[in-house]
């Protein structure tokens, strides 16, 4: 092994290294969500994943920024394999191993090139709607300050990786000479003549390794992590129909041991640990895992929030910010347990109130258009019952109107004042 | 229901009347409209009159799970005890709940919403439906989110509206995209929080922009909304009615 590559197994070892320390901490904070059952349908799980993850079913419902996300995640993927042809390069100093195999490098680096363009001209599209057109869903109060900015910064990043990819093909003169592949590199060559190209071909080639590494620790940072995490994601996805939300089982125990008229109501509590501190959720630890896993998937594109009813009309509630506050929080949480040596240390603050409001709350319709919106079976519904669930059962904090209905309900088995025994009077009138 | 019961019978199907449609003075009219097509097809069905109670949706979508379940386990108590197999109800709210959210509660029934087991009447004959006053009326439906999105019924009500030889024309926003009423969730029974506009308002709007003759339902409280949509922004143009009012009403029931 020579010099360069030690330097860059370190720092490959080293990207690597420090994303997977990441990626550790990702999953103990999804861990601290309660447990839920997601066993069973295995099948339609995995048909789920292929076809919405991997396929982009739900991506394309809107056309253009469908496409285009398509040309971008087809690009990423497949010039990912070039990336193997880097790390062997780099570890065993040779140069373009896979060369050897003939014509069919030529023809596999021609469509890599394709690709880069391709994904170029789409992130140039995405950076002007995002900046120029400034498309409605971007421009939401939950998108100002680093939302705004890391969507951007993504852009770049991606930009620049993928120019880089073009003049590290460009300024290879062996590469060039071949005129094998060089389908969009051979018009950019031209530009470098007179300059030192092993020199330039040799930083791109380094920048173009060291950026991808670098953008692989940002993920953990940033939005983007949607790219990995929709996998898992759409697998976990409900698999029930949206119109079913779950029954609590504590609840359920309770409403049991009321109706058993053999339960001897002044036996000592055999509390077995079946019974919740809390019913509903104020912080991230109430919720269930998956829900967890939601909010780290997020990606921000606003679908949801741009379906949603309430939104339209103008009321605070936006089922994005839902999923962002959820996701801040579960950082702050994370890096609390950072702070205090792998325990949580209470902070005065909780995700209900400190991060999302009553009144965002009670402006849900539980139409499920943001569950329906989303590309990558995101459920913020769930997670609005849960807190709707705490401030009803624990802080009897529901709005005086739903009070009534509720007692209507609880006396006379409907929500408006009329008497049980008038349900039939319909027939005679 | 009982009466049933006492005469050793089963009916073919309960008929789950709902809060909507035993109490509400719009949506009784929907419960008649409905019980004159069952007559009409020869169907024997009961109601559970007086024993009927709320199936605890609003309360659980408001976050009452305990009164939820008290009411879940109740009905599911009486409709075991008369033995119950099938349900159809004309409220989607009902329908999700009897369907969905009853079963691990130990309530197993066939569920079917009003739109569903009329079409399936009509697929057996037992039924048939005329144009009559309706033909080349431009009709619209408007989606029940907890029959649509929630259910996945999309089908049924349009498969009825295109016999009654109307013109069937559809929102930019429908099926799977369908703009809620703003009335789910619990937000019937409450003012909507602050914001610049009512959904039933927007939502009647859009129906407008495709000027239909009346905007069809399959709920009773999309009904309540968009009759006050339409009461707000084109009184007198357009009429909401559901499904089992315009077959009824084309046949003269």
């Amino acid at each position: 092994m020579n010099f360069p590559n030690v330097i860059f197994a370190f720092i490959l070892v080293l990207g690597i290294g420090f994303f997977a320390r990441n990626v550790g901490k990702l999953k103990r904070n999804i861990a601290l969500g309660k447990d839920v059952d997601v066993s069973g349908n295995t099948t339609i799980r995995w048909k789920n994943m292929a076809r919405i993850a991997l396929g982009q079913s739900k991506m394309v419902r809107r056309p253009i920024a469908g496409i285009l996300h398509v040309v971008v995640y087809i690009g990423f993927v497949i010039i990912n394999i070039e990336v193997l042809e880097i790390v062997i390069d780099g570890l065993f100093g040779t140069h373009r191993i896979f060369s050897g195999i003939g014509s069919l490098y030529g023809i596999l680096i021609g469509t890599f090139e394709i690709l880069a363009a391709l994904v170029f001209v789409a992130v140039i599209v995405f950076w002007f709607r995002r900046n120029v057109v400034k498309i409605r869903r971007f421009m939401s109060a939950e998108m100002k300050g680093w939302p705004k900015q890391d969507g951007n910064l993504i852009l770049y990043f991606e930009i620049v990786l993928m120019g880089l990819f073009i003049i590290m093909n460009a300024t290879d003169v062996e590469f060039q000479s071949l005129n094998s592949g060089n389908i969009i590199s051979q018009f950019f060559a031209p530009l470098f003549e007179g300059y030192n190209l092993h020199f330039i071909e040799r930083a791109a080639w380094w920048m173009h390794i060291v950026g991808i590494l670098i953008f692989l620790n940002y993920l953990y940072y940033s939005k983007h992590l949607h790219i990995l995490l929709a996998f898992p994601n759409t697998y976990y996805g409900s698999v029930k129909p949206k119109g079913e939300f779950n029954n609590l089982e504590a609840v359920t125990n309770e409403v049991k041991l009321m109706m058993d008229p053999t339960i001897d109501p002044f036996a000592a509590s055999d509390d077995d640990g079946s019974t919740p501190d809390k019913f509903g959720a104020s912080d991230v630890q109430d919720l269930n895992w998956v829900q967890l896993l939601n909010a780290y998937t997020c990606t921000e594109c606003g679908r949801c929030t741009s379906e949603c009813p309430a939104n339209q009309t103008g009321k605070k509630l936006s089922p994005r910010k839902i999923m962002m506050d959820t996701r801040d929080r579960l950082v702050e949480v994370g890096a609390n347990i950072d702070a205090n040596k792998g325990e949580f240390i209470a902070d005065g603050k909780q995700l209900l109130g400190d991060y999302i409001t009553n009144e965002e709350l009670w402006a849900c319709t539980s139409c499920n258009a943001c569950v329906e919106a989303c590309p990558i079976s995101i459920d913020p519904l769930s997670i609005i019952l849960e807190m709707r669930r705490y401030l009803v059962m624990e802080q009897s904090a529901a709005p005086m109107e739903l009070n009534t209905m509720m007692s209507n309900i609880e006396n006379n088995g409907a929500p408006w004042p009329y008497n049980q025994m008038d349900r039939l009077n319909w027939k005679n009138e | 229901m009982a009466e049933y019961t006492a005469l050793g019978k089963q009916p073919e199907v309960l008929f789950w009347v709902g809060c909507a449609g035993s109490f509400d003075d719009r949506a009784k009219k929907i419960t008649k409209a409905f019980v004159k097509l069952l007559h009409q097809a020869k169907v024997e069905f009961a109601v559970l009159g007086t024993e009927e109670s709320c199936t605890g949706d609003p309360a659980k979508r408001a976050g009452n799970e305990f009164l939820f379940q008290m009411q879940a386990v109740t009905n599911i108590e009486v409709l075991n005890a008369y033995e119950v197999k099938k349900i159809v109800t004309a409220c989607p709210h009902c329908f999700n709940t009897l369907k969905n959210e009853y079963p691990s509660l130990g309530g197993d029934f066939q569920v079917m919403h009003h739109t569903q087991f009329l079409k399936s009447l009509l697929d057996e004959g037992r039924l048939s439906i005329e144009g009559g006053q309706f033909k080349g009326k431009r009709i619209t439906f408007h989606d029940p989110c907890y029959l649509g999105r929630a259910n996945d019924v999309y089908e049924a009500p349009r498969d009825l509206i295109k016999k009654l030889d109307a013109e069937l024309v559809e929102m930019k926003n429908c099926r799977k995209k369908g703009l809620c009423c703003g009335a789910g969730g619990a937000q019937m029974f409450k003012d909507a929080e602050q914001g610049n506009k009512e959904i039933n308002i927007e939502r009647t709007e859009q129906a407008m922009e495709i000027k239909p003759d009346i905007i069809a339902a399959g709920c009773p409280f999309c009904n309540t909304m968009m009759t006050d949509g339409v009461k707000n922004k084109a009184e007198g143009q357009i009429e909401v009615m559901d499904v089992a009012e315009l077959i009824a009403n084309a046949k003269d029931l």
